[in-house]
């Protein structure tokens, strides 16, 4: 099915199942346990033996020598995979470093050899035997010190590294009112829960991999890429992924590592990421310095805007797009982004939850409450008066999808209750704490991806539908049920998802928040192929056929919808494939996040007390799953403006807390109640589901509301995420704190 | 981990000797910190006396009118227990604001004493640590710094101690009641009983070879307002960057010991002497010498501060 003209009436607008707050359906199985996760697939590999990744000791250089005796005569080792027996190997098109690295080491902690034993302790104590003589050399570390070294990089996934329109240096010269600003965000891992993990299998030269990935169909081209063998003799199976937020976008360590291992073994080999190990042996969302310079007029009205961006990342790595909201946020009619890469030989900087937005937004949203500060503008009112409707860097001819950016700061500030907002800072005490408020508004590009599906009806009526969409924590199980239930008119419980294995078809996967609408879209997509196929069957014209309460009705006339699939059953399969509305329409989801914080008037220690927010993103397919959507990421965001940062030693070249002890997230007691408001939305120009993207909205602007309610609190403005203690008692003379 | 051996102990005494006649052996209650370090191999035990089963878990009174917590006693018992929670409110909110509620379930009294420092170069194996590793060197202290300690370190290391409980235990002048495989008993301050690093920061404690903490006791109670106040970057199940622990007196005189700041639970006499002067006078007093980092030195002005908050609450009451 080809989408390329906005969508009419289909019976997705029913909304008898889509739309309708529902628990996951595979809730149960997770909660019980029998949910079967990657490392855990003892019914596919019984008989498994275990890999233990060694990482690099050095960032940068080469490994001279490596003397294996010692480990390979260890009790229980089985064998020791090295560059030196791997055979040759190539490497995935996701992947900036090799993922077997020798004689060259690319980064810390590389993977440079796999220890398989009987055991797990058997196989960790025998890497410990591994002797490697490493040649080091000076690696650069420091983006600050080589951020003049950056370059201008190649047109990437978010489109052309830099963009203008007008004169930005003129108009910016001019303006009544200056914002001149630079601002700061580390180096952040995704910490989700279930680490990388792959137990492989090979069947003569036929590979099965039970891995933990987000994008299924990645995963088999670039395993194929890597050890240089055919796409259809590789088998990825994915169906319950413990968190990803990126993180598992694409081909890792341990799915290469066990498929190496097991063919040298000869038996299933599975391998986790050590904890210990994911920060530097994986991928990580870089960091980022940015120069956000506005010039407006006395009420704030926006006419240039810049935003320039440094990140680094290994040689042939991309740029972390933290501009990229600033092309279509806000009015101007002077405009221009920049982003600059330096090369670095840090661990590979990728995709986290919403690259680019959720650092972008870190900044440019403290800058506008600087704006909204110097003018004496409410800051919900700057944003309302700096809003536009079409994309600002072209003109009215590209008018935005939907956005009711307007709507949800209205709707979200008087839900906050965000009247009672004092604008001078360091007004209102609580005890012992300093209390303030403070929003930002929420952005997030919206992205469509081609997905496909195949859905049947049994013989009893029951649907079934396998895609190798991945659910990621996120809910895509239920939506997808949801949608076909929708469609083939049956209850959602007389729907079976099979997700996550690459015999089913290609689907968008999940990443970039496209995921949720792209792959019921493809859903969509072949239900209506099964429909048409039903309704022949049937008899009936298939545009005039309604399918509801497990019939097939055209008028006073109905067929039961099992009795027309019969004895065999009936399958279909289509995919959706995008058009240029993403091109002709600006599509984007909006919101605007408002946040009260407590800050301690000694200690400067931080509390959130409240978070609230309005979101339009499309139809909100499954509110529940939504919502849990948005308040995760908001609590990411409050990560990201708190405590989250990975901390680089220079010298050595690696990310020295690499830890859940070390690395801090937000536990329970740092979040408190979270308010979540769905401004009502369709987009006709996104899909067939009039939804769009929800899974990233959230992060996006949390942690600069809780920025920007700190310097409500305390009259400190910081600029260098995270917003520590440290920074604030170093900057407490002149503020409201003691 | 290293293959190792393992026994469990019927007694104190079999538990005292065995660990006298194995080489490299080592006591295991709660395992919450040992076990990590041993899947590390930052601690590589050939033999592990599992201590759980030998009494030593229990809370009573002595006859001078103090109390003797055993060995074993978990950090939960401990937090809950009635005399504990009336006579020495402090020992219970510095373990309740220690790690989580399932290791507190696990943790010991003994273990909490001994658990190794949170350096994060201390638990990378690949990079240089004197604690770790005598004479590698120190990464930390030119490298990142920030958690770790600004007093009482030396040129060898600047790791920090990382309990809460340790901290409230120093304040009211506990003592720690070992015995050996002769059944000799001792009895050592906890102001002794952690050592500063010096050139020898492997050697962290008192204890000899296969002596064994049986209790830690407390003296009379001293009465007052006790409080523990730790400051970290979230709000639980966090390492201390500054803790303090507090007794007020009904007659204006005051104890203070710290966390987070030093290698061993920190107290100075000097610094209870300055309690009429302010809790900048407090601060300076106890962070007299302090040698800190360009990343930590903020934990000086955020000791003031932190006391700060400990006065301003003590007015606030009275």
């Amino acid at each position: 099915m080809k989408f390329d003209r906005p969508a009419t009436a289909n019976p997705i607008d029913r909304g008898r199942v889509v739309g309708i707050a529902h628990d996951r359906i595979e809730g149960a199985a997770k909660v019980t346990g029998t949910a079967p996760y990657a490392y855990e697939r003892h019914d596919a590999a019984p008989n498994a033996a275990y890999g233990w990744i060694v990482g690099s000791a050095i960032a940068k250089g080469r490994i001279a020598a490596m003397d294996l005796t010692a480990a390979e005569v260890a009790p229980g080792v089985l064998g020791v995979v090295t560059h030196q027996n791997a055979g040759p190997l190539g490497k995935g098109n996701m992947n900036t470093a090799h993922l077997l690295g020798g004689p060259a080491v690319e980064h810390y902690d590389q993977a440079v050899a796999l220890v398989i034993a009987d055991t797990l302790e058997n196989a960790r104590d025998a890497a410990r035997l591994l002797r490697i003589d490493y040649r080091a050399e000076q690696g650069r570390f420091d983006l600050a010190a080589d951020r003049d070294r950056a370059a201008k990089p190649e047109d990437g996934f978010g489109g052309p590294a830099d963009t203008s329109a007008g004169d930005f240096d003129a108009a910016f010269g001019r303006a009544a009112v200056q914002i001149d600003q630079s601002y700061t965000t580390p180096d952040q891992s995704h910490a989700m829960m279930e680490p990388h993990a792959t137990t492989a299998a090979w069947n003569g030269d036929r590979l099965t991999l039970w891995t933990s990935n987000q994008m299924v169909a990645w995963a088999v081209g670039d395993m194929a890429r890597t050890l240089k063998i055919p796409k259809d003799r590789i088998r990825v199976v994915s169906p319950y992924v413990g968190g990803g937020f990126g993180g598992k976008l694409f081909l890792r360590a341990d799915a290469l590592l066990a498929a190496l291992g097991a063919r040298a073994v000869g038996r299933p080999v599975k391998v986790a990421i050590a904890r210990s190990q994911i920060p530097n042996n994986t991928t990580h969302r870089p960091a980022t310095i940015q120069r956000i310079r506005i010039g407006a007029d006395k009420d704030g009205v926006i006419d240039a805007i810049a935003h320039e961006v440094w990140s680094g990342d290994l040689p042939g790595g991309e740029p972390e797009t933290a501009a990229m909201q600033t092309r279509l946020l806000y009015r101007g009619d002077h405009r221009r982004t920049a982003h600059r890469l330096a090369t670095l030989d840090l661990p590979e900087g990728n995709a986290m939850r919403a690259p680019g937005e959720a650092v972008g937004m870190l900044a440019l949203e403290v800058a506008m409450d600087e704006l909204a500060e110097t003018c004496g503008v409410d800051p919900v009112e700057l944003r309302i008066r700096n809003d536009v409707q079409y994309d600002p860097e072209v003109g009215p001819k590209r008018p935005f999808s939907s956005r009711k950016f307007v709507e949800c700061l209205r709707q979200g500030a008087a839900r906050f209750g965000w009247e009672q907002r004092d604008s001078r800072p360091g007004q209102k005490r609580d005890g012992r704490w300093l209390v303030g408020m403070g929003m930002a508004a929420a952005f997030r590009n919206n992205l469509v991806a081609s997905s496909g599906a195949r859905v049947g009806v049994d013989a009893q009526g029951r649907v079934t539908v396998e895609t190798d969409m991945t659910d990621i924590g996120t809910g895509s199980y239920t939506i997808i049920g949801q949608t076909a239930a929708e469609m083939m008119g049956v209850p959602l419980e007389a729907v079976t998802v099979r997700l996550g294995d690459s015999r089913f078809p290609v689907s968008s996967g999940s990443g970039g928040q496209f995921g949720g609408n792209s792959s019921t879209a493809g859903v969509y997509a072949a239900c209506v192929a099964l429909r048409t196929k039903l309704a022949e069957r049937a008899g009936f014209p298939a545009e005039q056929v309604i399918f509801e309460d497990g019939l097939l009705r055209l008028g006073n006339q109905s067929r039961p919808l099992a009795a027309v699939a019969g004895p065999d059953g009936l399958w279909a399969e289509d995919r959706i494939e995008f058009g240029d509305l993403t091109e002709r329409y600006a599509q984007a989801t909006f919101g605007a996040h408002f946040c009260e914080v407590g800050v301690d008037i000694d200690t400067a220690e931080v509390r959130i007390r409240r978070m609230g927010g309005a979101f339009a993103a499309g139809r909100i397919l499954n509110p529940k799953s939504a919502r849990s959507q948005v308040i995760g990421a908001m609590t990411m965001g409050a990560g990201a403006a708190l405590m989250e940062e990975l901390q680089v030693d220079t010298r050595f070249g690696f990310f020295v807390n690499h830890d859940m002890a070390e690395y801090v997230v937000p536990v329970h007691a740092d979040i408190p109640e979270q308010d979540v408001l769905f401004v009502e939305e369709l987009d006709d120009k996104s899909s067939p589901m009039k939804a769009k993207g929800v899974g990233e909205l959230g992060i996006c602007g949390a942690g600069a509301a809780i920025a920007n309610a700190i310097y409500n609190a305390t009259g400190i403005r910081l600029r260098d995420y995270p917003l520590t203690i440290d920074k604030l008692i170093e900057r407490a003379e002149g503020s409201a704190l003691a | 981990m290293k293959p190792f051996t393992y026994s469990r102990a019927a007694s104190v005494q079999e538990a005292a000797q065995t660990a006298a006649s194995v080489q490299g052996a080592r006591f295991i209650a709660g395992g919450t910190n040992l076990l990590d370090l041993m899947k590390l191999q930052i601690e590589t035990p050939t033999h592990l006396i599992d201590v759980n089963h030998i009494g030593l878990n229990r809370i009573e009174a002595t006859d001078e009118g103090g109390l003797r917590i055993g060995a074993l006693v978990r950090n939960t018992d401990l937090a809950a227990n009635e005399v504990v929670r009336r006579d020495y409110a402090v020992l219970s909110r510095a373990l309740l604001a220690g790690a989580s509620g399932q290791l507190r379930n696990k943790a010991t009294t003994a273990g909490n004493l001994l658990q190794r420092t949170r350096c994060p170069y201390f638990y990378d194996t690949r990079m240089p640590c004197n604690k770790r590793k005598p004479g590698s060197g120190c990464a930390a202290m030119k490298g990142i710094s920030r958690g770790l300690a600004i007093i009482g370190t030396s040129d060898a290391c600047i790791a920090q101690h990382p309990s809460d409980m340790a901290v409230a235990m120093r304040l009211l002048d506990a003592n720690v009641e070992t015995v050996t495989a002769d059944g000799t008993r001792r009895s050592i301050p906890i102001a002794d009983f952690h050592l500063l690093p010096g050139d020898t920061p492997h050697v962290e404690h008192r204890l000899t070879p296969g002596e064994l903490i049986a209790a830690v006791t407390l003296p009379p109670p001293i009465g007052g307002t006790q409080v523990y106040r730790k400051v970290r970057d979230r709000a639980s199940y966090a390492f201390a960057l500054v803790s303090v622990a507090a007794v007020f007196g009904e007659d204006g005189s005051a104890r203070f010991a710290f966390g987070g700041i030093a290698p061993k639970p920190w107290r100075v006499d000097a610094a209870d002497a300055a309690v009429g002067s302010g809790p900048k006078a407090v601060a300076d007093a106890a962070l007299a010498g302090a040698q800190p980092t360009a990343q930590n030195a903020f934990k000086q002005g955020l000791t003031a501060r932190t006391l700060a908050s400990l006065f301003r609450q003590k007015e606030a009451r009275a």
